[in-house]
């Protein structure tokens, strides 16, 4: 093994619609710089093992688990994280189904959830199993996060 | 969290990343191709993986290449499988990649890591074992195009410093009735228990497996047994298992006789879906 020092980076990310700049190592994970170095700690470490979606964010309108990227991947693309939304009509949706218990897996879920309506207006039931899946609630509040997502579409979906 | 550090390195052609590959193991160092990165960091984590230098192949165009050239259909390497689902030009890879992990995941794992990884499932490499494709693949010799039947024998076996390039498709392929079935044993996403796909050509039935055993395989002697329409369904599956490759998995997922078991019901099943005529066209 050698024993050169991989070399640290300076790197620009855009979230939320602004730039932040991050000094890092290429074995970053995002979201470790997410929470540890921009302060943004609504993407949640789960499994990271990208089996529970409690980390997910959306890249280039995209759900991600953001404990399968590194950092330095996502240079040059767009991050949205849960701090990026404010009163969503699918956050809302979550709080007047009561579509959380503990709340952990919630962030994860929201993201998801704001992606698929971004990105299929008006999915049809297998679309929205098929997403959904990717995401684990340890409360099993899946019957009152189904309701949720089902409401924002009969509202017309997504603003 | 990683627990060691590496570079990182994102070159843009096949050459650049080839000779980048080469420098770096005449300096002593342990690079590693990186295309959606899932295994590199979730086995990095747990120590399972070691790697000093990541080349990530996401800037080649070549391996993101999806789409038809001269009646051929081009797989860029590093395509994410949710790409090949959204933008489906092969019906039979569209449904064996979308059953791999979970949605959001697939938005990351791509086509050449699933097909070189160290996690054996290897599901998507199925079609293109059973559609005859050819590999692309690079390194410091330049370029060769290889048929995949010679060159995957459990996995891929790839030349040290070569990296897959693209996988390509004769499109007389692309539209053959197929079927693919994942089993699992509990919930809708994550490993299977068994997957089988199969694809009628010539009206003769291919079949190749994930699950069964600690690697993909496609069998033309299983397939022969299981072509002979002089036997029931049941007599040709059975004797069929003589030929499968051994051992058979025996884990978490399942042990080897309940596999078995599964994989006696799936192929009887394939063989009443097909010869009832109630195949995908
Ligand atoms: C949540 C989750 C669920 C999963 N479920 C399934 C499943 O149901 N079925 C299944 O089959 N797999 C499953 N997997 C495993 C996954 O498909 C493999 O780990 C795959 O390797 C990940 O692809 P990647 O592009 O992220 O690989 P990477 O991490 O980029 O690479 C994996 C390995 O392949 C090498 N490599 C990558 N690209 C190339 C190339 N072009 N040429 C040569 N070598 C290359 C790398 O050096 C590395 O050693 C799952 C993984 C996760 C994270
Ligand atoms: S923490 Fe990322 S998927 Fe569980
Ligand atoms: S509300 Fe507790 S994990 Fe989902």
């Amino acid at each position: 093994m050698s024993k050169r020092k991989p070399k640290r980076w300076m790197i620009d990310l855009k979230v939320n619609g602004e730039e932040y700049e991050a000094d890092i190592h290429a074995s970053d994970l995002l979201l470790h710089v997410l929470r540890e170095k921009l302060g943004l700690t609504g993407a949640k470490p789960g499994c990271l093992n990208g089996d529970c979606g409690a980390c997910t964010v959306i890249m280039n309108g995209k759900p991600m688990k953001s404990c399968l990227v590194l950092a330095i991947e996502a240079v040059g693309t767009d991050i949205l994280t849960i701090e990026g939304l404010i009163h969503s009509p699918i956050q809302k949706a979550f709080i007047e189904h009561f579509a959380f218990q503990c709340g952990y897996c919630t962030p994860g879920f929201i993201m998801n959830c704001q992606a698929l309506l971004s990105q299929h207006p008006d999915p049809d039931l297998e679309t929205i199993k098929q997403w959904l899946s990717s995401n684990i609630c340890r409360c099993t509040s899946y019957q009152e996060i189904e309701k949720a997502v089902t409401s924002v579409l009969k509202q017309g979906g997504n603003e | 969290m990683i627990s060691y550090d590496f570079d990182y390195y994102k070159p843009t052609s096949i050459k650049e990343a080839a000779e980048l590959h080469q420098r770096l193991v005449s300096e002593g160092r342990k690079p590693k191709f990186f295309s959606g990165g899932t295994e590199i960091i979730t086995l990095g984590r747990l120590n399972l993986i070691y790697t000093d230098a990541i080349i990530d192949i996401k800037g080649i165009p070549e391996c993101k290449r999806w789409g038809f050239e001269k009646n051929e259909l081009i797989a860029g390497a590093a395509l994410s499988l949710s790409l090949l689902e959204e933008e489906p030009h092969f019906p039979l890879l569209k449904q064996t990649a979308s059953e791999v992990a979970d949605y959001t995941s697939r938005n990351k794992i791509t086509l050449g890591g699933n097909v070189c990884g160290q996690v054996f499932y290897r599901e998507a490499v199925l079609p293109f074992l059973l559609a005859e494709s050819d590999v692309i693949v690079g390194g410091r010799k330049g370029v060769r195009r290889v048929p995949i039947r010679t060159m995957f024998h459990q996995e891929l076996t790839l030349e040290p410093g070569e990296f897959l390039v693209q996988i390509i498709t004769e499109e007389a392929y692309i539209d053959a009735p197929f079927l693919s079935v994942k089993k699992r044993q509990q919930w809708e996403t994550g490993y299977p228990l068994i997957t089988v796909a199969s694809l009628k050509k010539d009206n003769f039935l291919r079949f190749a497996f994930s699950g069964v055993c600690a690697f993909p395989f496609r069998s033309d002697e299983m397939e022969q047994v299981l072509n002979d329409a002089t036997m029931t369904y049941e007599d040709r599956v059975l004797k069929s298992f003589n030929y499968l490759p051994k051992p058979i998995l025996n884990d978490v997922e399942g042990s080897d006789e309940y596999r078995l078991f599964v994989l006696k019901n799936t192929l009887v099943d394939f063989l009443k879906h097909f010869e009832s005529g109630g195949v995908h066209e």
